[in-house]
Formats: structure tokens, sequence, C-alpha cells
């Protein structure tokens, strides 16, 4: 908690965040290069999917960084609302549109492999179409932050909404075991281990591991550019006020 | 595209779809930090908040 205390000092934050940078990128894009290479070089064409699988690599990052991001947001939405943590909306509205790409990319990915596969692009499955739904809150939320210009007010309305939403998350993940979909259960995450072979499973867990560091690096970056917008807002205001009293001061009476 | 089978289109539109959403997710993100970086490097050349904050006192 202390640590987190510490960052809230948005100077403290641009600083070490700063020397953060190169080194997350760098083993991003590492770990990218790898997952990739294994991906499409070293692991076997599915039995089953044949070399539709090589979409699964993308997919299920995707997936899981979608929703993994809306937890981050929801979590900076308590730090707003109860600890009025001075970072926490800036986290919040970094986030929004890196999670509403990734949704994206798991729902395009998703179509593009269900067509050889189900036989169609899209189907109204409850996996389908709460994937849908995040993405359309992810796109509201973007929405309302652009509806109010006071960021602190801003802040707030949107994490009323972000944890309205939260609710969608845990659907997203049961959807497949609650309801009968065409989607099909999870095959990694679950309380017996992986059913995929470790020829798949590991270009899958590099990949997700240079997404989601990819992801958390641009999140970085976008809070960094927030942070000073806030600043330009700031000084912009403070220098009208300054340019209004000296016209005042030099008006004639 | 034959190493791919019959359903090299969709696999190479999916890595088409992620190369251009995590393309235009990385543009937005830099160019706006570029932006935002560039409009307060102008305000504080100017003295802009120390100017306003020492004739307010």
């Amino acid at each position: 908690m202390a640590g987190l205390i510490d960052l809230a000092n948005p100077t403290r934050f641009m600083r070490l965040s700063a020397a953060l940078l190169p080194w997350s990128t760098g083993v991003a894009g590492v770990l990218l290069s790898v997952g990739f290479y294994l991906a499409w070089f070293v692991a076997p064409a599915d039995y089953q999917q044949g070399e539709t699988i090589r979409i699964m690599f993308v997919h299920v990052p995707a997936a899981w960084l979608a929703m993994m991001f809306y937890t981050m947001m929801t979590l900076s939405a308590l730090g707003t609302l109860v600890w009025r943590h001075p970072l926490a909306d800036v986290a919040q509205k970094a986030a929004a549109p890196i999670g509403a790409a990734f949704a994206l990319i798991c729902l395009l990915t998703g179509a593009f492999w269900g067509k050889p596969m189900w036989g169609t692009y899209w189907v109204w499955d409850a996996r389908l179409t709460s994937m849908l739904v995040l993405l359309l809150i992810y796109l509201g939320i973007m929405a309302l932050w652009r509806t109010l210009d006071e960021p602190s007010q801003a802040g707030r309305a949107v994490a009323i909404l972000t944890l309205v939403g939260f609710v969608n998350v845990p659907i997203i993940k049961f959807s497949v075991d609650w309801w009968n979909t065409l989607h099909q259960p999870a095959s990694v995450l679950r309380l017996d281990g992986p059913t995929i072979h470790p020829s798949m499973l590991w270009p899958l867990l590099i990949l997700a591991a240079g997404f989601t560091l990819m992801a958390l690096t641009l999140h970085l970056v976008a809070m960094r550019a927030e942070i000073m917008r806030r600043r330009v807002r700031t000084l912009t205001i403070l220098e009208a006020e300054r340019l209004d009293r000296l016209a005042t001061g030099n008006a004639p009476a | 595209m034959s190493g791919l089978g019959p359903h090299a289109g969709f696999i190479l539109a999916s890595y088409a779809a992620v190369a251009i959403v995590l393309g235009g997710l990385l543009a937005s993100i830099l160019l706006d930090y570029r932006a935002q970086k560039r409009a307060l490097a102008k305000l504080e050349q100017r003295g802009a908040g120390r100017r306003a904050e020492r004739e307010s006192r």
C-alpha cells in the first residue's frame, strides 16, 4: 500500500515510468518475436483445426487482455471512488482504448476462425455476445470521457459506469459453462490444467506474456500522455486567468 | 500461402486485422504523447505556470 501511495505522486510516476519503458519495450519485443517464431514455424497444425490454429495464438491472448484491462479499470474505478487516488482515473482513462482494441481483435480473429471451422462468421451465442457487449461498454466509457471537460468530474462518472459494467466480465468467462454455446469451453485456464499439447501451449503462453507486456507498456505511455494533458490544461487555465487579470487591470475606467 | 492450407485467406486476414488494430492503437498513443509533450514544453518555455502563480500571490 505504501508503494501505491508513493506512486500517487505524478512526478514520481513520470520518473519511474521513464526508467521502466525501455526495458518493458525490449522484453515485450523479445517475447513477441520468440512467440511468433514458435507459433508460425514450430507449433504443428492441429489434428482438427488444421492451420487455423495459428489464429488462436492471437485470438486467445486478445480475449484475456480485453478482460484483464477491464478488471484493471474496475480496480482503478475503486481507486477513484474510494481512495481518491490521484492516478486512478488517469490509469482508467488510459486503459480504455487499449482494452477496446484487444476486444475488437478478439471479435475479428474469432470471426475469421469461425467461418472455416463453424461455417459462420458470427452467432449470437453467450460468449460471442458478451464479448461484443464488453467492446460496447469500452466504447461507451471512451465516449463518456469526452462528454465532460473537467477530468475529476468525468473520472467519477466513468468510475460508476465501469463498476456497473464489470458484471459482464464473469459472464464472459463462465458463459461457456453456464449456457450451451457454440464456443468451446476453456482449454488453458482450467482447474484440472490445460488440455492443449505443450507444442501449442508454449507459443500461446509466450505470446500472451509478450502481448501483456506490450499492452502494459502502451498503458504507461498513455498514462504519461494523460498526466501531461492535465498539466497543459492547468497551465492554459492559469495563463488565461493571468491574461484576463492583466486585461482587466489595464482596462480604461 | 500453400503451406497454410485451404484456409490461408482467413489466417492472413486475422493477422492483418491484428496488425491494423494494434498499429492504429500504437500510432494514436504515440502521436498523442508527442503532441502533449510538445504543448507542455511550449507552455513551460513561456513560464506559464510560474508566472501565473507568482502574480496571483
